[in-house]
Protein backbone atom coordinates (compact mmCIF):
# COMPACT_ATOMS: atom_id res chain seq x y z
CA UNK A 1 0.00 0.00 0.00
CA UNK A 2 1.37 3.35 -0.92
CA UNK A 3 0.37 6.78 0.22
CA UNK A 4 0.87 10.04 -1.62
CA UNK A 5 3.74 11.86 -0.03
CA UNK A 6 5.43 15.19 -0.47
CA UNK A 7 8.46 15.42 -2.77
CA UNK A 8 10.30 18.73 -2.77
CA UNK A 9 10.81 20.30 -6.21
CA UNK A 10 14.58 20.17 -5.66
CA UNK A 11 14.44 16.45 -5.01
CA UNK A 12 12.16 15.84 -7.97
CA UNK A 13 14.43 17.70 -10.38
CA UNK A 14 17.47 15.98 -8.96
CA UNK A 15 15.85 12.57 -9.41
CA UNK A 16 14.95 13.37 -12.98
CA UNK A 17 18.43 14.67 -13.72
CA UNK A 18 20.03 11.57 -12.19
CA UNK A 19 17.76 9.37 -14.23
CA UNK A 20 18.63 11.11 -17.48
CA UNK A 21 22.34 11.29 -16.71
CA UNK A 22 22.44 7.58 -15.90
CA UNK A 23 20.91 6.74 -19.27
CA UNK A 24 23.32 8.97 -21.15
CA UNK A 25 26.34 7.74 -19.19
CA UNK A 26 25.84 4.20 -20.46
CA UNK A 27 26.54 5.05 -24.12
CA UNK A 28 29.83 5.68 -25.85
CA UNK A 29 31.14 9.18 -26.37
CA UNK A 30 30.85 11.48 -29.37
CA UNK A 31 33.56 14.04 -30.04
CA UNK A 32 33.20 17.24 -32.05
CA UNK A 33 36.46 18.95 -33.01
CA UNK A 34 36.82 22.23 -34.88
CA UNK A 35 39.51 22.09 -37.54
CA UNK A 36 40.73 24.49 -40.20
CA UNK A 37 37.99 23.73 -42.76
CA UNK A 38 35.02 23.07 -40.48
CA UNK A 39 33.83 20.74 -37.77
CA UNK A 40 34.68 17.04 -37.41
CA UNK A 41 32.52 14.49 -35.57
CA UNK A 42 33.86 11.15 -34.42
CA UNK A 43 32.17 8.40 -32.48
CA UNK A 44 32.80 4.74 -31.81
CA UNK A 45 29.77 3.14 -33.40
CA UNK A 46 29.95 -0.38 -34.82
CA UNK A 47 26.61 0.04 -36.61
CA UNK A 48 26.83 1.23 -40.21
CA UNK A 49 23.11 1.94 -40.37
CA UNK A 50 22.15 3.57 -37.08
CA UNK A 51 23.93 6.88 -37.12
CA UNK A 52 24.83 9.11 -34.21
CA UNK A 53 25.91 11.95 -36.48
CA UNK A 54 23.71 13.24 -39.29
CA UNK A 55 23.01 16.06 -41.67
CA UNK A 56 20.29 18.57 -40.84
CA UNK A 57 20.78 21.24 -43.49
CA UNK A 58 23.35 22.85 -45.78
CA UNK A 59 25.73 23.95 -43.03
CA UNK A 60 24.19 22.30 -40.01
CA UNK A 61 24.86 18.90 -38.52
CA UNK A 62 23.52 17.00 -35.55
CA UNK A 63 25.16 14.51 -33.21
CA UNK A 64 23.65 12.74 -30.25
CA UNK A 65 24.20 10.19 -27.51
CA UNK A 66 21.69 8.43 -25.33
CA UNK A 67 18.48 6.63 -26.18
CA UNK A 68 18.34 6.00 -29.93
CA UNK A 69 14.59 6.34 -30.43
CA UNK A 70 14.55 9.65 -28.59
CA UNK A 71 17.40 11.33 -30.40
CA UNK A 72 16.24 9.94 -33.75
CA UNK A 73 12.92 11.62 -33.04
CA UNK A 74 14.68 14.91 -32.35
CA UNK A 75 16.83 14.54 -35.48
CA UNK A 76 13.78 14.08 -37.71
CA UNK A 77 12.08 17.04 -36.03
CA UNK A 78 15.19 19.09 -36.78
CA UNK A 79 15.22 18.07 -40.45
CA UNK A 80 11.53 18.94 -40.72
CA UNK A 81 12.03 22.31 -39.05
CA UNK A 82 15.03 23.18 -41.21
CA UNK A 83 13.39 22.09 -44.48
CA UNK A 84 10.21 23.94 -43.57
CA UNK A 85 12.13 27.16 -42.83
CA UNK A 86 14.26 26.83 -45.94
CA UNK A 87 11.21 26.25 -48.10
CA UNK A 88 9.10 29.04 -46.57
CA UNK A 89 11.92 31.61 -46.53
CA UNK A 90 15.29 30.85 -48.07
CA UNK A 91 18.09 28.36 -47.56
CA UNK A 92 20.23 31.01 -45.90
CA UNK A 93 17.57 31.67 -43.28
CA UNK A 94 18.04 28.28 -41.65
CA UNK A 95 20.44 28.77 -38.74
CA UNK A 96 22.01 26.51 -36.17
CA UNK A 97 21.07 28.93 -33.42
CA UNK A 98 17.38 28.73 -34.32
CA UNK A 99 17.54 24.95 -34.33
CA UNK A 100 19.44 24.81 -31.02
CA UNK A 101 16.80 27.09 -29.49
CA UNK A 102 13.95 24.89 -30.66
CA UNK A 103 15.69 21.81 -29.23
CA UNK A 104 16.46 23.59 -25.96
CA UNK A 105 12.86 24.68 -25.49
CA UNK A 106 11.58 21.22 -26.32
CA UNK A 107 13.97 19.38 -24.01
CA UNK A 108 13.52 21.96 -21.25
CA UNK A 109 9.73 21.80 -21.33
CA UNK A 110 9.72 18.02 -21.27
CA UNK A 111 12.26 17.89 -18.45
CA UNK A 112 10.36 20.22 -16.16
CA UNK A 113 6.84 19.21 -17.12
CA UNK A 114 6.72 16.40 -14.59
CA UNK A 115 4.23 14.41 -16.62
CA UNK A 116 6.64 13.11 -19.26
CA UNK A 117 9.71 10.99 -18.90
CA UNK A 118 12.75 13.22 -19.41
CA UNK A 119 14.67 12.56 -22.63
CA UNK A 120 17.85 10.58 -21.98
CA UNK A 121 19.83 12.36 -24.65
CA UNK A 122 22.55 14.89 -25.14
CA UNK A 123 23.01 16.70 -28.45
CA UNK A 124 25.45 18.70 -30.50
CA UNK A 125 24.17 21.14 -33.06
CA UNK A 126 27.03 22.47 -35.18
CA UNK A 127 26.98 25.08 -37.90
CA UNK A 128 29.88 26.22 -40.06
CA UNK A 129 30.37 29.71 -41.40
CA UNK A 130 32.51 31.05 -44.24
CA UNK A 131 35.56 31.28 -41.99
CA UNK A 132 36.63 29.24 -38.96
CA UNK A 133 35.76 32.06 -36.55
CA UNK A 134 32.11 31.80 -37.56
CA UNK A 135 31.86 28.08 -36.78
CA UNK A 136 29.60 27.22 -33.91
CA UNK A 137 29.05 24.13 -31.82
CA UNK A 138 26.13 24.09 -29.39
CA UNK A 139 25.84 21.43 -26.79
CA UNK A 140 22.38 20.67 -25.44
CA UNK A 141 21.69 18.61 -22.37
CA UNK A 142 18.63 16.57 -21.34
CA UNK A 143 17.22 19.50 -19.31
CA UNK A 144 17.36 21.98 -22.18
CA UNK A 145 20.52 23.80 -21.21
CA UNK A 146 22.56 25.17 -24.11
CA UNK A 147 26.29 25.75 -24.04
CA UNK A 148 28.35 27.34 -26.77
CA UNK A 149 31.45 25.17 -27.15
CA UNK A 150 34.78 26.31 -28.52
CA UNK A 151 37.51 24.16 -30.02
CA UNK A 152 36.23 20.75 -29.07
CA UNK A 153 33.33 19.16 -27.21
CA UNK A 154 32.61 15.71 -25.85
CA UNK A 155 29.45 14.05 -24.62
CA UNK A 156 28.40 10.56 -23.59
CA UNK A 157 29.77 7.86 -21.32
CA UNK A 158 33.44 8.60 -20.77
CA UNK A 159 33.09 12.30 -21.60
CA UNK A 160 35.30 13.55 -18.76
CA UNK A 161 38.25 11.31 -19.57
CA UNK A 162 38.08 12.09 -23.28
CA UNK A 163 37.72 15.81 -22.63
CA UNK A 164 40.71 15.83 -20.31
CA UNK A 165 42.83 14.21 -22.99
CA UNK A 166 41.64 16.66 -25.65
CA UNK A 167 42.24 19.67 -23.40
CA UNK A 168 45.90 18.73 -23.25
CA UNK A 169 46.40 18.03 -26.96
CA UNK A 170 43.99 20.29 -28.86
CA UNK A 171 45.39 23.16 -30.93
CA UNK A 172 43.22 25.48 -33.03
CA UNK A 173 43.40 25.34 -36.84
CA UNK A 174 44.44 21.69 -37.24
CA UNK A 175 44.22 19.89 -40.57
CA UNK A 176 41.48 17.26 -41.01
CA UNK A 177 44.06 14.50 -40.70
CA UNK A 178 45.45 15.79 -37.40
CA UNK A 179 42.02 16.52 -35.96
CA UNK A 180 40.78 13.03 -36.85
CA UNK A 181 43.81 11.29 -35.36
CA UNK A 182 43.50 13.36 -32.20
CA UNK A 183 39.79 12.63 -31.82
CA UNK A 184 40.19 8.90 -32.40
CA UNK A 185 43.08 8.66 -29.94
CA UNK A 186 41.06 10.60 -27.39
CA UNK A 187 38.09 8.23 -27.78
CA UNK A 188 40.34 5.21 -27.23
CA UNK A 189 42.04 6.78 -24.24
CA UNK A 190 41.36 5.55 -20.73
CA UNK A 191 43.28 6.17 -17.56
CA UNK A 192 44.80 2.73 -17.59
CA UNK A 193 45.68 2.17 -21.22
CA UNK A 194 45.15 3.44 -24.76
CA UNK A 195 43.21 1.42 -27.30
CA UNK A 196 43.29 1.58 -31.11
CA UNK A 197 39.63 1.63 -32.18
CA UNK A 198 39.10 -0.40 -35.40
CA UNK A 199 38.37 1.81 -38.41
CA UNK A 200 35.23 -0.21 -39.12
CA UNK A 201 33.85 0.77 -35.70
CA UNK A 202 34.27 4.49 -36.26
CA UNK A 203 31.56 6.83 -37.40
CA UNK A 204 33.21 9.91 -38.87
CA UNK A 205 31.54 12.89 -40.51
CA UNK A 206 32.49 16.47 -41.31
CA UNK A 207 30.95 19.80 -42.07
CA UNK A 208 33.50 20.88 -44.65
CA UNK A 209 33.32 24.45 -45.95
CA UNK A 210 35.65 23.61 -48.87
CA UNK A 211 32.99 21.40 -50.49
CA UNK A 212 31.66 23.04 -53.65
CA UNK A 213 28.07 21.88 -53.15
CA UNK A 214 25.76 23.93 -50.92
CA UNK A 215 25.37 20.88 -48.68
CA UNK A 216 28.57 20.78 -46.66
CA UNK A 217 27.94 17.60 -44.68
CA UNK A 218 29.89 14.50 -45.67
CA UNK A 219 30.58 11.13 -44.12
CA UNK A 220 34.11 9.83 -44.19
CA UNK A 221 34.07 6.07 -44.66
CA UNK A 222 35.98 3.19 -46.17
CA UNK A 223 39.33 3.71 -47.81
CA UNK A 224 39.35 7.45 -47.29
CA UNK A 225 38.95 6.96 -43.54
CA UNK A 226 41.71 4.37 -43.36
CA UNK A 227 44.00 6.62 -45.40
CA UNK A 228 43.36 9.60 -43.15
CA UNK A 229 43.92 7.57 -40.00
CA UNK A 230 47.32 6.36 -41.22
CA UNK A 231 49.30 3.62 -39.54
CA UNK A 232 48.07 3.15 -35.99
CA UNK A 233 49.26 -0.29 -34.90
CA UNK A 234 47.04 -3.29 -34.15
CA UNK A 235 43.34 -2.56 -33.81
CA UNK A 236 41.53 -3.49 -30.65
CA UNK A 237 37.75 -3.64 -30.52
CA UNK A 238 35.99 -2.63 -27.32
CA UNK A 239 36.23 -5.32 -24.65
CA UNK A 240 32.47 -5.60 -24.25
CA UNK A 241 31.74 -5.93 -27.96
CA UNK A 242 29.41 -8.86 -27.44
CA UNK A 243 26.86 -6.49 -25.97
CA UNK A 244 26.72 -4.49 -29.19
CA UNK A 245 24.60 -7.15 -30.81
CA UNK A 246 21.64 -5.93 -28.76
CA UNK A 247 18.84 -5.16 -31.18
CA UNK A 248 17.98 -1.51 -31.44
CA UNK A 249 14.47 -2.14 -30.32
CA UNK A 250 15.38 -4.06 -27.16
CA UNK A 251 13.21 -2.60 -24.43
CA UNK A 252 16.03 -1.89 -22.03
CA UNK A 253 18.80 -1.00 -24.45
CA UNK A 254 19.34 2.57 -23.43
CA UNK A 255 21.89 2.95 -26.14
CA UNK A 256 21.68 0.13 -28.62
CA UNK A 257 24.55 1.65 -30.58
CA UNK A 258 27.17 1.33 -27.91
CA UNK A 259 27.67 -1.25 -25.26
CA UNK A 260 26.98 -0.27 -21.68
CA UNK A 261 30.09 1.03 -20.01
CA UNK A 262 29.12 -0.43 -16.68
CA UNK A 263 30.11 -4.07 -16.36
CA UNK A 264 27.64 -6.76 -15.42
CA UNK A 265 24.00 -7.14 -16.33
CA UNK A 266 22.00 -4.04 -15.80
CA UNK A 267 19.08 -5.12 -13.68
CA UNK A 268 16.29 -2.61 -13.74
CA UNK A 269 15.82 -1.49 -10.18
CA UNK A 270 13.44 0.99 -8.68
CA UNK A 271 15.93 3.71 -9.60
CA UNK A 272 15.27 3.07 -13.26
CA UNK A 273 11.65 4.10 -13.07
CA UNK A 274 11.24 7.48 -14.71
CA UNK A 275 10.69 9.97 -11.94
CA UNK A 276 7.31 11.46 -12.65
CA UNK A 277 5.65 13.93 -10.34
CA UNK A 278 3.11 12.42 -7.94
CA UNK A 279 -0.42 13.33 -8.86
CA UNK A 280 -1.73 16.48 -7.31
CA UNK A 281 -4.02 15.82 -4.41
CA UNK B 1 5.17 27.35 -38.80
CA UNK B 2 6.55 26.58 -35.34
CA UNK B 3 3.99 27.53 -32.75
CA UNK B 4 5.88 29.03 -29.87
CA UNK B 5 9.40 28.10 -28.96
CA UNK B 6 8.80 24.40 -28.35
CA UNK B 7 8.64 22.13 -31.37
CA UNK B 8 5.00 21.23 -31.94
CA UNK B 9 4.17 17.54 -31.43
CA UNK B 10 3.73 17.09 -35.18
CA UNK B 11 7.48 17.55 -35.66
CA UNK B 12 8.24 14.77 -33.20
CA UNK B 13 5.63 12.38 -34.52
CA UNK B 14 7.17 9.44 -36.33
CA UNK B 15 5.77 8.57 -39.71
CA UNK B 16 6.00 10.34 -43.00
CA UNK B 17 9.26 10.77 -44.87
CA UNK B 18 7.60 13.02 -47.42
CA UNK B 19 8.03 16.75 -47.03
CA UNK B 20 4.91 17.59 -49.02
CA UNK B 21 2.81 15.24 -46.86
CA UNK B 22 4.23 16.92 -43.77
CA UNK B 23 3.45 20.34 -45.24
CA UNK B 24 -0.10 19.38 -46.13
CA UNK B 25 -0.69 18.39 -42.50
CA UNK B 26 1.23 21.19 -40.81
CA UNK B 27 1.26 24.22 -43.10
CA UNK B 28 -1.05 23.55 -46.05
CA UNK B 29 -1.00 27.21 -47.03
CA UNK B 30 2.64 26.73 -48.12
CA UNK B 31 1.68 24.15 -50.74
CA UNK B 32 1.28 25.69 -54.20
CA UNK B 33 -1.62 23.36 -55.01
CA UNK B 34 -3.67 24.34 -51.94
CA UNK B 35 -4.00 27.95 -52.94
CA UNK B 36 -7.58 29.03 -53.62
CA UNK B 37 -7.82 30.68 -57.02
CA UNK B 38 -11.02 32.63 -57.79
CA UNK B 39 -13.25 31.23 -60.50
CA UNK B 40 -12.28 32.06 -64.04
CA UNK B 41 -9.27 31.76 -66.25
CA UNK B 42 -6.06 32.91 -64.60
CA UNK B 43 -3.69 31.72 -67.31
CA UNK B 44 -3.11 35.14 -68.85
CA UNK B 45 -2.14 36.80 -65.59
CA UNK B 46 1.35 35.39 -65.30
CA UNK B 47 4.29 34.58 -67.58
CA UNK B 48 4.60 31.21 -69.31
CA UNK B 49 7.74 29.23 -69.77
CA UNK B 50 8.17 27.35 -72.98
CA UNK B 51 10.39 24.71 -74.52
CA UNK B 52 12.43 22.03 -72.72
CA UNK B 53 14.27 19.21 -74.48
CA UNK B 54 16.05 16.17 -73.09
CA UNK B 55 18.07 13.44 -74.78
CA UNK B 56 20.08 10.48 -73.57
CA UNK B 57 23.56 9.47 -74.66
CA UNK B 58 25.70 6.49 -73.71
CA UNK B 59 26.57 7.21 -70.08
CA UNK B 60 24.12 9.97 -69.29
CA UNK B 61 21.38 12.38 -70.18
CA UNK B 62 21.20 16.02 -71.30
CA UNK B 63 18.43 18.49 -70.53
CA UNK B 64 18.25 21.93 -72.09
CA UNK B 65 15.77 24.78 -71.98
CA UNK B 66 15.40 28.06 -73.83
CA UNK B 67 15.43 31.32 -71.88
CA UNK B 68 12.15 33.00 -72.81
CA UNK B 69 9.04 33.61 -70.70
CA UNK B 70 6.04 35.12 -72.45
CA UNK B 71 2.83 36.83 -71.39
CA UNK B 72 0.54 36.91 -74.39
CA UNK B 73 2.45 38.77 -77.09
CA UNK B 74 4.91 40.24 -74.57
CA UNK B 75 8.30 38.74 -73.78
CA UNK B 76 8.11 38.76 -69.98
CA UNK B 77 11.69 37.70 -69.40
CA UNK B 78 14.51 36.92 -71.80
CA UNK B 79 16.90 35.14 -69.42
CA UNK B 80 14.61 32.99 -67.28
CA UNK B 81 15.97 29.63 -66.12
CA UNK B 82 13.65 26.69 -66.58
CA UNK B 83 15.94 23.72 -66.01
CA UNK B 84 16.89 22.97 -62.41
CA UNK B 85 18.83 20.25 -60.65
CA UNK B 86 16.33 18.16 -58.65
CA UNK B 87 19.08 16.39 -56.74
CA UNK B 88 22.59 15.14 -57.43
CA UNK B 89 21.52 12.73 -60.19
CA UNK B 90 18.45 14.30 -61.73
CA UNK B 91 17.16 17.50 -63.27
CA UNK B 92 13.71 18.87 -63.89
CA UNK B 93 12.65 21.28 -66.63
CA UNK B 94 9.35 23.08 -66.61
CA UNK B 95 6.90 24.41 -69.15
CA UNK B 96 3.72 26.25 -68.28
CA UNK B 97 2.86 28.86 -65.70
CA UNK B 98 6.32 30.07 -64.72
CA UNK B 99 5.83 31.27 -61.13
CA UNK B 100 3.90 28.21 -60.08
CA UNK B 101 6.36 25.94 -61.86
CA UNK B 102 9.36 27.42 -60.05
CA UNK B 103 7.55 26.93 -56.75
CA UNK B 104 6.76 23.32 -57.63
CA UNK B 105 10.38 22.71 -58.49
CA UNK B 106 11.45 24.08 -55.10
CA UNK B 107 8.94 21.79 -53.41
CA UNK B 108 10.21 18.83 -55.43
CA UNK B 109 13.85 19.61 -54.60
CA UNK B 110 13.01 19.84 -50.89
CA UNK B 111 10.99 16.64 -51.14
CA UNK B 112 13.97 14.66 -52.49
CA UNK B 113 16.46 16.16 -50.05
CA UNK B 114 14.08 15.63 -47.13
CA UNK B 115 13.68 11.95 -47.95
CA UNK B 116 17.42 11.56 -48.35
CA UNK B 117 18.18 13.11 -44.96
CA UNK B 118 15.49 11.26 -43.05
CA UNK B 119 16.00 7.84 -44.62
CA UNK B 120 19.75 8.10 -45.11
CA UNK B 121 19.42 6.96 -48.72
CA UNK B 122 18.15 8.44 -51.98
CA UNK B 123 14.89 7.53 -53.68
CA UNK B 124 15.07 5.26 -56.71
CA UNK B 125 14.76 6.95 -60.11
CA UNK B 126 11.19 5.65 -60.43
CA UNK B 127 10.43 6.78 -56.89
CA UNK B 128 11.52 10.32 -57.74
CA UNK B 129 9.48 10.29 -60.95
CA UNK B 130 6.41 9.11 -59.03
CA UNK B 131 6.78 11.79 -56.36
CA UNK B 132 6.88 14.44 -59.09
CA UNK B 133 3.74 12.90 -60.61
CA UNK B 134 1.98 13.21 -57.24
CA UNK B 135 2.91 16.90 -56.99
CA UNK B 136 1.62 17.59 -60.51
CA UNK B 137 -1.57 15.64 -59.84
CA UNK B 138 -2.28 17.80 -56.79
CA UNK B 139 -2.09 20.82 -59.08
CA UNK B 140 -4.92 19.70 -61.38
CA UNK B 141 -7.40 22.25 -60.00
CA UNK B 142 -5.05 25.09 -60.83
CA UNK B 143 -4.31 23.58 -64.23
CA UNK B 144 -8.00 23.66 -65.09
CA UNK B 145 -8.02 27.38 -64.39
CA UNK B 146 -5.19 27.96 -66.79
CA UNK B 147 -2.24 27.58 -64.40
CA UNK B 148 -0.91 24.34 -65.78
CA UNK B 149 2.62 23.11 -65.06
CA UNK B 150 4.08 20.38 -67.25
CA UNK B 151 7.54 19.20 -66.25
CA UNK B 152 10.10 17.05 -67.97
CA UNK B 153 12.18 14.94 -65.63
CA UNK B 154 15.52 13.35 -66.50
CA UNK B 155 18.23 11.73 -64.51
CA UNK B 156 20.89 9.07 -64.33
CA UNK B 157 19.59 5.84 -62.86
CA UNK B 158 22.50 4.36 -60.92
CA UNK B 159 20.73 1.01 -60.58
CA UNK B 160 20.08 0.67 -64.31
CA UNK B 161 23.34 2.47 -65.23
CA UNK B 162 21.69 4.68 -67.85
CA UNK B 163 20.05 8.05 -68.36
CA UNK B 164 16.25 8.06 -68.22
CA UNK B 165 13.60 10.60 -69.23
CA UNK B 166 10.03 10.97 -67.91
CA UNK B 167 7.29 13.17 -69.29
CA UNK B 168 4.03 14.14 -67.56
CA UNK B 169 0.58 15.38 -68.36
CA UNK B 170 -1.42 17.87 -66.25
CA UNK B 171 -3.33 15.09 -64.50
CA UNK B 172 -0.11 13.63 -63.12
CA UNK B 173 0.21 10.93 -65.74
CA UNK B 174 3.81 9.75 -65.90
CA UNK B 175 5.34 8.36 -69.08
CA UNK B 176 8.82 7.08 -69.57
CA UNK B 177 10.36 8.22 -72.85
CA UNK B 178 13.07 6.50 -74.81
CA UNK B 179 16.03 8.38 -76.28
CA UNK B 180 14.65 11.94 -76.31
CA UNK B 181 11.62 14.06 -75.55
CA UNK B 182 10.46 17.66 -75.42
CA UNK B 183 7.70 19.64 -73.69
CA UNK B 184 6.29 23.15 -74.06
CA UNK B 185 4.93 25.29 -76.87
CA UNK B 186 7.89 24.68 -79.18
CA UNK B 187 8.10 20.98 -78.39
CA UNK B 188 6.56 19.82 -81.67
CA UNK B 189 9.33 21.48 -83.65
CA UNK B 190 12.03 20.47 -81.21
CA UNK B 191 10.92 16.86 -81.29
CA UNK B 192 10.81 16.85 -85.08
CA UNK B 193 14.31 18.25 -85.12
CA UNK B 194 15.65 15.69 -82.64
CA UNK B 195 14.01 12.90 -84.63
CA UNK B 196 16.29 13.71 -87.53
CA UNK B 197 19.42 14.55 -85.51
CA UNK B 198 19.38 11.94 -82.76
CA UNK B 199 21.49 8.79 -82.93
CA UNK B 200 22.19 6.18 -80.25
CA UNK B 201 25.93 6.67 -80.46
CA UNK B 202 26.09 10.41 -79.79
CA UNK B 203 28.85 11.54 -77.46
CA UNK B 204 28.11 13.92 -74.60
CA UNK B 205 29.10 16.98 -76.62
CA UNK B 206 27.23 15.84 -79.74
CA UNK B 207 24.16 15.22 -77.60
CA UNK B 208 24.36 18.77 -76.17
CA UNK B 209 24.75 20.10 -79.74
CA UNK B 210 21.66 18.13 -80.82
CA UNK B 211 19.56 19.68 -78.04
CA UNK B 212 20.80 23.18 -78.88
CA UNK B 213 19.92 22.54 -82.56
CA UNK B 214 16.47 21.36 -81.48
CA UNK B 215 15.91 24.51 -79.41
CA UNK B 216 17.05 26.61 -82.39
CA UNK B 217 14.47 24.87 -84.59
CA UNK B 218 11.78 25.39 -81.92
CA UNK B 219 12.62 29.10 -81.71
CA UNK B 220 12.60 29.29 -85.50
CA UNK B 221 8.94 28.31 -85.74
CA UNK B 222 7.46 29.08 -82.31
CA UNK B 223 7.23 32.72 -81.24
CA UNK B 224 7.15 31.81 -77.53
CA UNK B 225 10.51 30.01 -77.65
CA UNK B 226 13.61 32.17 -77.42
CA UNK B 227 16.46 31.61 -79.83
CA UNK B 228 20.09 32.34 -78.98
CA UNK B 229 20.42 36.04 -78.09
CA UNK B 230 23.65 37.03 -79.83
CA UNK B 231 23.78 40.64 -78.72
CA UNK B 232 23.23 39.88 -75.05
CA UNK B 233 25.03 36.51 -75.21
CA UNK B 234 22.10 34.64 -73.65
CA UNK B 235 22.15 30.94 -74.51
CA UNK B 236 20.13 27.91 -73.37
CA UNK B 237 20.54 26.43 -69.90
CA UNK B 238 22.03 22.95 -70.31
CA UNK B 239 22.34 20.30 -67.59
CA UNK B 240 24.37 17.14 -68.14
CA UNK B 241 23.90 14.19 -65.76
CA UNK B 242 26.18 11.17 -65.71
CA UNK B 243 27.16 8.49 -63.20
CA UNK B 244 29.38 11.09 -61.50
CA UNK B 245 26.42 13.39 -60.85
CA UNK B 246 24.83 16.29 -62.61
CA UNK B 247 26.08 19.77 -63.40
CA UNK B 248 25.04 22.80 -65.37
CA UNK B 249 27.30 23.50 -68.34
CA UNK B 250 29.21 26.74 -67.93
CA UNK B 251 27.88 29.65 -69.99
CA UNK B 252 30.98 29.83 -72.19
CA UNK B 253 30.80 26.10 -72.99
CA UNK B 254 27.20 26.47 -74.15
CA UNK B 255 28.12 29.70 -75.96
CA UNK B 256 30.84 27.89 -77.90
CA UNK B 257 28.41 25.17 -79.00
CA UNK B 258 25.69 27.71 -79.82
CA UNK B 259 28.18 29.76 -81.89
CA UNK B 260 29.03 26.65 -83.94
CA UNK B 261 25.33 25.92 -84.46
CA UNK B 262 24.73 29.50 -85.60
CA UNK B 263 27.76 29.45 -87.89
CA UNK B 264 26.33 26.34 -89.58
CA UNK B 265 22.94 28.03 -89.96
CA UNK B 266 24.58 30.97 -91.74
CA UNK B 267 25.13 28.73 -94.76
CA UNK B 268 22.10 26.50 -94.25
CA UNK B 269 19.41 28.31 -92.18
CA UNK B 270 17.30 25.16 -91.75
CA UNK B 271 20.11 23.34 -89.99
CA UNK B 272 21.93 20.12 -90.83
CA UNK B 273 20.32 18.00 -93.51
CA UNK B 274 19.55 14.37 -92.76
CA UNK B 275 20.16 11.62 -95.32
CA UNK B 276 17.07 10.74 -97.37
CA UNK B 277 17.33 7.03 -96.84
Amino acid sequence: MSMPFYVSPEQLMKDRADFARKGIGRGRSVVAVQYADGVLFVSENPSQALHKVSEIYDRIAFAAVGRYNEFENLRIAGVRLADMRGYAYDRRDVTGRGLANAYAQTLGTIFSSGGEKPYEVELFVAEIGDVADDDQVYRLTYDGQVADEHGFAVMGGAADEVATYLRGAFVPGMSLEDALRLAVTALGHTEGSDRVIPAAHLEVAVLDRTRTQPRKFARIVGERLVALLGDRGPEEPAADDSMIADPAGAPDATDALGAPDTPGPDTPGPDDQPPIAPPLA
Amino acid sequence: MTDGPRLSPAYLRPGTTSFSDFLSAEAPDLLPSRRAVPQGHAGDLAPHGTTIVAATFAGGVVMAGDRRATMGNIIAQRDIEKVFPADEFSAVGIAGSAGLAVELVRLFQTELEHYEKIEGTTLSMDGKANRLAALIRANLGMAMQGLAVVPLFAGFDLAADQGRIFSYDVTGGRYEETAFHSVGSGSLFARGSLKKLYRDDLTEEECVTATVQALYDAADDDSATGGPDLTRRIFPVVHVITARGGHRLADDEVAAIADRVIAGRMTRPDGPAAALT
